[in-house]
């Protein structure tokens, strides 16, 4: 898992972000964000719809750009405007993504959907490919659906498989985008569990969610935004149970109370 | 003289075998021309939503000049007016391929356009997230989805482009409405081979429909 580069200490971080903006126009999304996170560590980002939270998250594998600020992720360096595209695809090699919509590929089977990054980007044989993807098929509990296409599955189902998929490239961080906020509340469990052993293992993760409960649980960190803005974190005992700032209190009680 | 309503059925049967050598020439012309058309509209659709301004541009000014301008001017300008420039006579095969590849070129270079365009983003951000390169991207998950979606449109194309080779008699290629001209020269049964010409052609165009239905049947186009 670990690299052998002597700056590569297990504590240095695997995302330093540093005085981050990003505009979209004239809209001022993300306002001098920093932020650390350790390998190994979970950190969970709320705050409400359009605080800016996924923009956050998908900063780090590029799929945002940024205007200023420094952005470091995996000893990689992403520059503002999008340049510097060698690390950029360097980076999205070491760091996973689950999305809120899926997005499987829909003309691919599920084994398809998991083996192509490895076979196209890592350059591993087909075989090889297939065993692995078996073995995070049956990780994530859908071994028996390997042939299926992804239409023919549950949402939760087809989650668990872009778990897989993500997994397959074996990253050093993972990302999650509001993984259960396309489920119909019966299969958000199954997702959740997927995750949280993903967590007991020790993988480094960045979840944006709306489940509570899951952040409570699971998380080392976590942040709370508000309008482009880290408004508060910590563990996550004391900012649910003891909020310093009025706004994370409100969010709070407005989220908790129903 | 008789003025009554009088279909001579003998007359239009008689008159098949004498129409049926032109279905070689207007299928030799038409898949011939979409064919080359299909390269083209890739082409050109993937020039016309590129990131380059300048490709952009080519492709809009071919697009709307050859979907702008109609297929007989486009088949006469070629078979007459070329050769003043090349210096030598082309000849009518060749005139009405290049017609339909140039004028099919245009609508399906949209159509390539509209396939690539309709696939969600998400998609595109599920397969970079994973480290694809761009062109990756393109080859492992954009384009298959995208040609299925063409699918449809592109057979309605062919339809049409089909039935567009029954302009090019003008230029005495021998396809079907040209084998129909010069039969009724000797017989005078114009309605009873026009409408032999024309089921001719709905024999090909249905076909055509039956081979695409079952093609979208067994899921490898549309959705």
């Amino acid at each position: 898992m670990t690299t052998p580069t002597q700056s590569d200490s297990s504590n240095a971080p695997i995302v330093d972000m540093q005085k981050l903006n990003k505009h979209f126009g004239s809209l001022h999304v993300l306002k001098d964000i920093d932020m650390e996170i350790t390998p190994g560590e979970v950190v969970v980002v709320i705050g409400a719809s359009g605080s800016g939270k996924s923009t956050l998250i998908r900063c780090i594998n590029g799929l945002e750009e940024f205007q200023q600020g420094a952005l470091e992720v995996a000893g990689k360096t992403l520059l503002p405007h999008g340049k510097g595209g060698q690390a950029l695809q360097q980076i999205r090699t070491e760091v996973g993504m689950v999305f809120q919509q899926f997005n499987l590929f829909p003309h691919l089977s599920v084994r398809d959907n998991v083996t192509l990054a490895p076979m196209k980007v890592r350059r591993i044989n087909q075989q090889q490919a297939r065993d692995n993807a078996l073995k995070l098929l049956k990780r994530v509990g859908i071994e028996d659906q390997a042939d299926k296409y992804p239409t023919q599955l549950s949402g939760g189902q087809q989650q668990r498989v872009a778990l897989a998929r993500a997994l397959a490239m074996e990253p050093r961080l993972m990302l999650f985008d509001e993984p259960t906020s396309a489920l119909d509340p019966e299969m958000i469990g199954e997702v959740l569990d997927a995750m949280r052993e993903l967590a007991r293992e020790g993988m480094t993760m960045v979840v944006v969610t709306h489940e509570m409960g899951f952040a409570r649980e699971v998380a080392d960190r976590v942040i709370y935004i508000h309008q482009g803005e880290i408004t508060e974190q910590g563990p996550p005992e004391q900012l649910f149970d003891a909020p310093q700032h009025e706004r994370t209190q409100n969010f709070l009680g407005r989220i908790l109370k129903h | 003289m008789d003025v009554s309503f009088n279909f001579d059925w003998t007359a239009a049967i008689a008159a098949v075998p004498h129409l049926l050598p032109g279905i070689p020439w207007t299928l030799l012309i038409s898949f011939g021309g979409l064919a080359i058309g299909f390269i083209i509209g890739i082409i050109f659709g993937l020039m016309r939503i590129s990131r380059l301004r300048g490709l952009r541009w080519m492709a809009v000014v071919y697009i709307e000049v050859f979907r702008g301008t109609p297929i007989l001017v486009q088949v006469l300008f070629i078979f007459y007016g070329l050769p003043q420039l090349l210096g030598g006579p082309i000849n009518a095969l060749t005139a009405g391929i290049a017609a339909v590849a140039i004028n099919s070129g245009a609508y399906i270079s949209e159509i390539v356009r509209g396939g690539v365009q309709s696939i969600a983003q998400g998609q595109r951000e599920a397969a970079l997230s994973l480290g694809l390169s761009r062109r990756q991207t393109f080859r492992h998950v954009i384009w298959p989805q995208a040609l299925r979606r063409m699918v449809p449109p592109l057979g309605n194309q062919a339809i049409i482009s089909i039935k567009d080779t029954s302009l090019f008699s003008v230029i005495g290629v021998g396809e079907l409405v040209r084998q129909g001209q010069i039969y009724i020269a000797t017989t005078f049964t114009a309605m009873e081979v026009y409408f032999m010409v024309a089921i001719l052609y709905l024999a090909i165009t249905w076909t055509l429909s039956i081979l695409l239905a079952q093609l979208e049947r067994k899921g490898l186009a549309g959705e």
